[in-house]
C-alpha cells in the first residue's frame, strides 16, 4: 500500500514540483509517465526516500516517511524499497555474488532471499562468480534487478528501465520485473518517459 | 560481506595505487626502525663492553682509535707502550683496577688477547667447558667463536701474525684451547684469551733468523716511542725493561680522577690517555648528523605516502560515486560509507607500517651479516622497541589524516544528484 498525499518538493527554493496524489493498494503496480524535467526521478527519490519532501506524506506499507531521520531513511530503505536504475549500479570490486552479500548485509534486519534462487529465475545463475564489468549490458540489467529484489523488498521502483532498448527487450524487460514484482509479492512503481509502457499498466499516472 | 571486507577488495580492485601507498610507507618506517634499531642495539653493545672502563692507556695516536682498539677490538691498536711505563700508572694511587691488554695474532681473524685474570673479572667471564689457561699457550675461546670456528676444549691451531688472516704463520707455537666462555654478550664472546707471556712467547722467539723484520711486523704501526724514559723507577725490574703490552684499560678508585688523571698522563708521559665514554659520545655526536638526514627523509617519505593515499581515496571516490550512491540506496547509511574509506586508509597504513618492521628486521639481518664479517660484530634484537609504537601511532595518524577529507565528503554526499546525473 502506497500513498502520498499534497507532495511538494523544491531544489534550493527554485525549481518548485508539486505532485499528484499517489494511491496504489496492495498488490497494484503503477507507472509514472511524463517527460524529462517534469520531476520524475524527483518523484522516484521521494518515494525510495533519497530526498525528503518540503511538504506532504509518504506512506508506505502504513509507514509514514516523511519525516524520518536520515538514518531512518537509509534502514528503511534497505529493508523495503528495491531500486531499479536506468543504467545499471554495482560495487564494481565485487563480484554479483558479493553485490548481493552486500545488500543482505546493508539490511540486517530483513530475512533476505536466497541470491543464488533469485540469480537463477533471471537466467544468470552462470555470473554468480563475476564482476560486473565481465557482464553484458543484458545480464547487468537482470543483476540489478536481483540486487533490487534480494532483500524481499515491498516496493520495487524501476527509473526509466527501459528506454535505451528496442521493442523486443523493452517488452521482455517490462514483463521480467513484473513477474519478479509478483513473484516476491512486492508493488512495482515504473517511472518512465518510454510510451511503450503504457499497455502493461492498469494504473498510469501522468505528470 | 561487511563495511571492512569491502574495504579490503576496494583496496585489491586498485591494486597499483594500494602498492604505491603501501611501498612508501614501509619504506619510510622501515627506514626509521631500521635506525632505532641500529642505535639501540649498537649504543647497548658499546655500552655493555663499556662497564668497568674508566680510562684506556695506550701509545699516542688517535684517542677514538685507542678506544676502538682496545675497548671494542675492531680497529687497529695505536701501537705499543713498554710494561715499565705502564707499571708505573698501575702504581699510581688513582688507578683502582688495570687490565693489560697485549696483541700480535689472530687466528680466522679473530684476535688474540694477551691478558690476565683481571680480564675475566672485567667482563665477568665464565667458563662452559674446560678452565681457565694455567701455562704458556694455552687459551680460552669465547663463546661464539668456538661456535663459529667449531673449536672444542684440546684442539690446538696456528696463528697468523697481525690482525688478518693473511699474516705470516708462526708454526712453532701452536696454541691449545682449555676453555670456552660463557655467552656474555660482550667483546669477550669474540676474542681469544691467553695470557701476556704466551703472546710474548709467540714474537719473542729468537729462533727467528731475522729479528729487526720480527719486530717491525710485530707492530704494523707506527710506533715512534722515544726511549727516553724517566729513570726514578723504586723497584725490581727484571727484564720487564724490553717488554711491551698493547694497552691497559683502566678503572679509577673514585670517579673524580677521570678529570685530572687522564690530562696527567697526556701531559706528562709519552703515552695516551683516552676516556671511553666520552670518545664514544664524540663518534655519536658525528654519526648524529647523518642519522638526522636520514631520519627526515625516512619521515618525508611517511609523509609522502599520506599524500598518496589521500590522493588514491580521492581520485577514487570519482570513480566510485555511484557505488556509493548504491551502498546508500541499499540501506548503508553515511557513516558506513565513511567507515569504507576509513578502514581503506587504516588498512593501508598498518599494513604499511607491518611490512617496513619486516623489512627493517631484514635490513638489521642483512646489516649484522656484514658486520659479522668485516668486525666479527653482531647485531641481534628483534624485538619491537618503543620508539616503534610511536611510529605506528604516526602511522595511524597519517592514516587517519589522509582519508579525513575524503570520508567528510562522502558522508556529505547528496546521493539524489549523484543518481539523476547518471
Amino acid at each position: 500500500m502506497i500513498k502520498t498525499e499534497s507532495l511538494k518538493f523544491s531544489y534550493d527554493g527554485k525549481k518548485y514540483f508539486d505532485f499528484p496524489d499517489i494511491n496504489l493498494d496492495s498488490g497494484e503496480n503503477l507507472l509514472i509517465i511524463g517527460n524529462s524535467g517534469i520531476g520524475k526521478t524527483t518523484l522516484l527519490h521521494l518515494l525510495a526516500g533519497i530526498l525528503k519532501p518540503e511538504s506532504g506524506s509518504i506512506s508506505i506499507s502504513g509507514t509514514d516517511i516523511s519525516k524520518f531521520s536520515d538514518t531512518e531513511l537509509d534502514k528503511f530503505r534497505g529493508d523495503n524499497i528495491g531500486i531499479v536504475f536506468q543504467k545499471p549500479h554495482f560495487i564494481s570490486s565485487l563480484t554479483i555474488n558479493e553485490n548481493l552479500k552486500l545488500a543482505q548485509y546493508l539490511s540486517p534486519s530483513k530475512i533476505s532471499g536466497d541470491a543464488k534462487k533469485i540469480l537463477e529465475s533471471l537466467n544468470i545463475k552462470d555470473k554468480y562468480q563475476q564482476k560486473p564489468n565481465q557482464l553484458s549490458e543484458g545480464e547487468k540489467q537482470r543483476a540489478s534487478i536481483a540486487l533490487a529484489l534480494i532483500n524481499s523488498p515491498s516496493l520495487i521502483l524501476a527509473d526509466e528501465p527501459t528506454s535505451s532498448l528496442d521493442d523486443f527487450n523493452c517488452n521482455n524487460v517490462i514483463k521480467l520485473l513484473k513477474k519478479q514484482a509478483n513473484d516476491h509479492k512486492a508493488q512495482l512503481i515504473v517511472i518512465t518517459h518510454d510510451a511503450r509502457l503504457k499497455k502493461h499498466f492498469k494504473n498510469n499516472l501522468n505528470l | 560481506m561487511n563495511i571492512f571486507k569491502l574495504s579490503i577488495k576496494n583496496l585489491f580492485y586498485r591494486p597499483l595505487s594500494s602498492l604505491l601507498s603501501l611501498l612508501l610507507l614501509a619504506l619510510g618506517v622501515s627506514m626509521i626502525s631500521l635506525l632505532v634499531l641500529i642505535n639501540s642495539v649498537v649504543q647497548d653493545q658499546m655500552n655493555n663492553n663499556l662497564k668497568g672502563i674508566d680510562m684506556v692507556v695506550g701509545a699516542k695516536g688517535s684517542p677514538l682509535q685507542l678506544i676502538l682498539s682496545s675497548v671494542y677490538h675492531v680497529d687497529s691498536p695505536t701501537g705499543n707502550i713498554s710494561l715499565k711505563e705502564a707499571r708505573s700508572i698501575e702504581k699510581n694511587p688513582m688507578v683502582g683496577n688495570s687490565v693489560p691488554l697485549l696483541y700480535g695474532d689472530n687466528y680466522e681473524g679473530f684476535r688474540i688477547v694477551g691478558t690476565n685474570e683481571k680480564f675475566i673479572e672485567l667482563y665477568n667471564l665464565s667458563i662452559e667447558n674446560g678452565s681457565f689457561w694455567d701455562n704458556e699457550f694455552e687459551v680460552v675461546v669465547g663463546k661464539k667463536i668456538a661456535t663459529k670456528l667449531n673449536l672444542k676444549v684440546g684442539d690446538t691451531f696456528v696463528t697468523s701474525h697481525g690482525l688478518r688472516e693473511t699474516g705470516e704463520a708462526h708454526t712453532n707455537t701452536p696454541f691449545t684451547v682449555v676453555g670456552i666462555t660463557n655467552f656474555s654478550n660482550s667483546v669477550a664472546d669474540q676474542l681469544i684469551l691467553t695470557s701476556a707471556e704466551s703472546v710474548w712467547g709467540v714474537h719473542g722467539d729468537h729462533t727467528h733468523d731475522d729479528k729487526e723484520h720480527d719486530h717491525d711486523e710485530e707492530h704494523d704501526h707506527d710506533e715512534e716511542h722515544d726511549h727516553d724514559e724517566e729513570h726514578d723507577h723504586d723497584e725490581e725490574h727484571d727484564h720487564d725493561d724490553d717488554k711491551e703490552i698493547t694497552a691497559m684499560l683502566i678503572k679509577f678508585n673514585s670517579p673524580m680522577n677521570v678529570i685530572q688523571f687522564p690530562r696527567y698522563i697526556n701531559e706528562n708521559t709519552n703515552l695516551q690517555s683516552a676516556v671511553p665514554s666520552y670518545e664514544i659520545s664524540r663518534l655519536f655526536k658525528l654519526f648524529g648528523f647523518g642519522i638526522e638526514t636520514i631520519n627526515l627523509l625516512a619521515y618525508l617519505i611517511i609523509i609522502v605516502s599520506g599524500i598518496s593515499i589521500f590522493i588514491t581515496l580521492f581520485n577514487s571516490m570519482k570513480e566510485r560515486k555511484y557505488d556509493m550512491a548504491l551502498i546508500r540506496t541499499l540501506g548503508g547509511s553515511r557513516l558506513q560509507l565513511s567507515s569504507m574509506l576509513v578502514y581503506e586508509a587504516l588498512v593501508l597504513t598498518i599494513s604499511g607500517f607491518i611490512l617496513g618492521i619486516i623489512l627493517s628486521r631484514l635490513g638489521l639481518a642483512f646489516i649484522s651479516s656484514l658486520m659479522e664479517s668485516s668486525f666479527n660484530y653482531s647485531l641481534n634484537s628483534y624485538g619491537i622497541l618503543n620508539d616503534e609504537f610511536w611510529l605506528l601511532a604516526i602511522s595511524i595518524f597519517i592514516g587517519l589524516i589522509a582519508c579525513l577529507i575524503p570520508s567528510i565528503q562522502v558522508y556529505k554526499m547528496d546521493i539524489s544528484k549523484t543518481l539523476s546525473n547518471e
